[in-house]
């Protein structure tokens, strides 16, 4: 599993950030998990409201700092 | 943008940037509501070509503007079949201009109507304050 978290660094990112990190640990899943803060990349992936959360290509949900149990919940979806 | 993140609200418009003066002129005004900072302007090909980034940009959004030329609302309906709600939606011919051929000419009257439209919905409806919950805001950090 491929999981990006899109955003140029601000408070929420980071925290969308840690959330995903805590969701994997939660949920035992090993993923490369990578953050995206080159903002050419974030418009190439289509993402014009950050943060963001993409898994394996496809960006799951944006504008909003997801909870762990939201993460885990599209992970597993 | 994308670097927006730290706005207060993701007000964003699409429009359907078609063909016809009138859908040319909806253009405009997006273009002109995004450099003049009322709304960012997204992609509605985005959403047509089912862009998961730019879908998830729609439904992220605080408020979605949408703007139409004529009665075929092509805005309206790929955003409802991409499940992306529409806050705002006007017809640019419901204002009183008549569809035809684009000549090459924006019709500024058109795009101050659409314009002044656009930021009369915003300020008539505003937004309810953010609820500062860590899930389900979108991002106003700084």
């Amino acid at each position: 599993m491929k999981i990006e978290i899109f955003g140029t660094g601000c408070p929420k990112c980071k925290k969308l950030f840690e959330n995903t990190q805590k969701a994997l640990i939660e949920l035992n899943l090993a993923a490369e998990l990578t953050k995206v803060e080159d903002i050419n990349k974030i418009m190439e992936a289509g993402v014009m409201i950050t943060p963001a959360i993409s898994i394996d290509g496809e960006v799951k949900a944006a504008g909003k700092v997801l909870s762990v149990e939201e993460i885990k919940k599209i992970m597993n979806s | 943008m994308a670097n927006d993140c730290c706005t207060e609200k993701n007000i964003v418009v699409f429009t359907c940037s078609g063909a016809a003066n009138v859908g040319q002129a909806a253009n405009q005004a997006a273009v002109e509501l995004q450099l003049e900072g009322t709304a960012k302007m997204l992609c509605l090909a985005g959403i047509g070509s089912h862009n998961s980034g730019m879908i998830a940009s729609g439904k992220g959004a605080d408020r979605v503007v949408g703007i139409d030329g004529c009665p075929v609302a092509c805005t309206k309906k790929a955003l409802e079949h991409a499940d992306v709600p529409i806050n705002d939606h006007l017809i640019v011919t419901e204002l009183g201009f008549k569809k035809h051929p684009y000549d090459g000419n924006i019709d500024r009257e058109a795009v101050e109507k659409i314009k002044t439209e656009v930021k009369r919905k915003l300020s008539t409806q505003p937004l309810a304050p953010s609820s500062g919950k860590e899930s389900g805001y979108t991002c106003s950090c700084c």
